[in-house]
């Protein structure tokens, strides 16, 4: 297959980006998205250029490393997949493709289409622990959970911290992912002793990180690849009530 | 304790939804009183409804809550759009993000606006030389008048509209925006604001479309 890529190009957190057209052939459609990547950045070093600079780990959909933004959709057109779970075949012959990093003040890019998420990792240590005596596994029915709750627990619980919510929201908010941290300790008994201070809190840095408010246009949770609901975020305004409440 | 209830980005969300919900109920309230301008007595009924709720020390006070609501309303709304607005400082290229998103969830703050300059016209018309100042007409003669003009009665129309886009989203957002959120209730909630964004609106346009029609009758 062939396509064209029009690829965000910036050096550095300070510096003016662009679009970078470049002509890519021979693709399998079998190919992820980022093994496409890869090939041309090998021919771009076999050509003495400089590399796309894009981030990824695993591969396989669970890391949360690897968001672009794919012809204006965050992890590109399919629904429920990262982006490196994309692949070729989701695209026809000779298209041409947009391929931006993520854009939010929060999330500042460091190089071409890597941005810097650490904003979600303050917000994580700001309020997304429990208070545990760590050692050996606890013994797994002495706390017992009904089967509903757990199950809504962990779908929470699979946010993989990708971004993607903050990248197509018009606001650039966070809430989606905050939701789901919230609510996936909320449900569970071992989240309980810092639930209000938990919510309070993380909600704070989500604030002073500078992530919009949500218009509850629902974009995130059809964008999210873990179809995670925005039921997480009416949730974390319960939360959020409850907790300035009591 | 209360204050931390509307602090931060969730909290201002919080009075969004309370007040655009009173306002809602306002909605109503108002609505019903006007459909007696479609009585066919001349005013009577409605210029006695006019005299009463300018008359009542319960309406005046409920006249200044209301006024504080939508305060409060378009305050939150202007601080929420540019922290929005601040969160994003760079566009994408190419954005088709809106493509799992409503028209009516993206405009809210254009309807607002919108909403906001008729509102300002529709109170210097009715409110402003009845209330504020003693007119010589009778509230439905002033209403008449307007109407009759085709300039105000499409200026009104079109205002509607742009409510029904404002409600068409805002009314179920609400309470999204309050935590009440069920899998057996959110579904009828969102069907009640989209028959409630509907119909109040053409209950309010039906006046001035009824008043402008009507002088070409006689
Ligand atoms: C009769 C008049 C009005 C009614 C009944 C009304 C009702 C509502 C309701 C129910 C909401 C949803 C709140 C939520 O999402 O939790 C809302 C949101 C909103 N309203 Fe209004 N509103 C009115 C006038 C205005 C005006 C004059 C403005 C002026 C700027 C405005 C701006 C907004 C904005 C920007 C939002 C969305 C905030 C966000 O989610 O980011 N509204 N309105
Ligand atoms: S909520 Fe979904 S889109 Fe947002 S960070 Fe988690 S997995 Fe990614
Ligand atoms: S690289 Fe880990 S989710 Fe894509």
């Amino acid at each position: 297959m062939k396509f064209t890529l029009k690829i965000w190009r910036q050096a550095g957190p300070q510096d003016l980006g662009k679009l970078e057209t470049h002509s890519i052939d021979g693709i399998s459609p079998h190919m992820s998205f980022l093994e496409m990547l890869d090939v041309l950045n090998e021919r771009l070093i076999r050509e003495g250029k400089e590399p796309v600079a894009f981030e990824s780990d695993c591969r396989e959909g669970i890391c949360g490393a690897c968001g672009l933004f794919i012809n204006g959709r965050a992890h590109g057109p399919e629904e429920g997949i990262t982006t490196c779970q994309l692949h070729m075949r989701s695209f026809k012959d000779g298209d041409v493709i947009y391929i931006e990093p993520w854009r939010a003040k929060a999330f500042p890019v460091i190089k071409d289409l890597i941005v810097d998420r650490s904003a979600f990792d303050r917000i994580m240590r700001s309020g997304g622990y429990i208070s545990v005596n760590t050692g050996s596994a606890p013994e797994a029915n002495s706390t017992p959970v009904p089967k509903e709750v757990a199950e809504e627990a962990f779908d929470a619980a699979t946010c993989i911290g990708c971004g993607a919510c903050v990248a197509t929201c018009k606001n650039a908010s966070a809430m989606l992912f905050v939701a789901a941290k919230v609510s996936h300790l909320a449900l569970l008994p071992q989240g309980k002793v810092e639930r209000k201070q938990r919510v309070a809190r993380m909600l704070q840095t989500m604030d002073t990180e500078g992530f919009g408010a949500c218009t509850n246009t629902g974009a995130c949770e059809a964008e999210c690849p873990k179809k995670i609901s925005i039921s997480h975020i009416a949730r974390l305004n319960r939360e959020h009530i409850l907790s300035s409440l009591t | 304790m209360m204050a931390k209830l509307f602090q931060g980005s969730v909290g201002k969300k919080i009075s969004m939804s309370l007040t655009g919900l009173f306002l809602c109920l306002f909605l109503v309230v108002h609505l019903s009183g006007n459909l007696l301008l479609l009585k066919n007595d001349g005013g009577v009924a409605f210029n006695q409804y006019s005299e009463f709720m300018s008359t009542n020390p319960l309406i005046r006070i409920s006249e200044i809550i209301l006024a504080a609501a939508f305060l409060v309303h378009i305050i939150t709304a202007i601080l929420l759009s540019l922290q929005n607005q601040e969160a994003r400082p760079d566009r994408y290229v190419l954005d088709r993000s809106y493509v799992h998103t409503s028209f009516a969830s993206r405009t809210m703050i254009y309807t607002g606006s919108l909403v906001f300059i008729f509102l300002v016209i529709h109170l210097k018309t009715f409110f402003v030389p009845h209330r504020l100042f003693h007119s010589e007409q009778t509230m439905y003669q002033t209403v008449k008048l307007a109407f009759e003009n085709p300039f105000y009665t499409g200026f009104y129309v079109v205002a509607m509209v742009l409510l029904t886009l404002h409600l068409w989203h805002g009314f179920q957002s609400a309470f999204q925006s309050l935590g009440l959120r069920h899998r057996r209730y959110t579904p009828l909630i969102e069907k009640l604001g989209m028959g409630f964004s509907i119909l109040i609106p053409l209950g309010f346009g039906l006046i001035p479309l009824y008043f402008f029609f009507r002088q070409f009758l006689k």
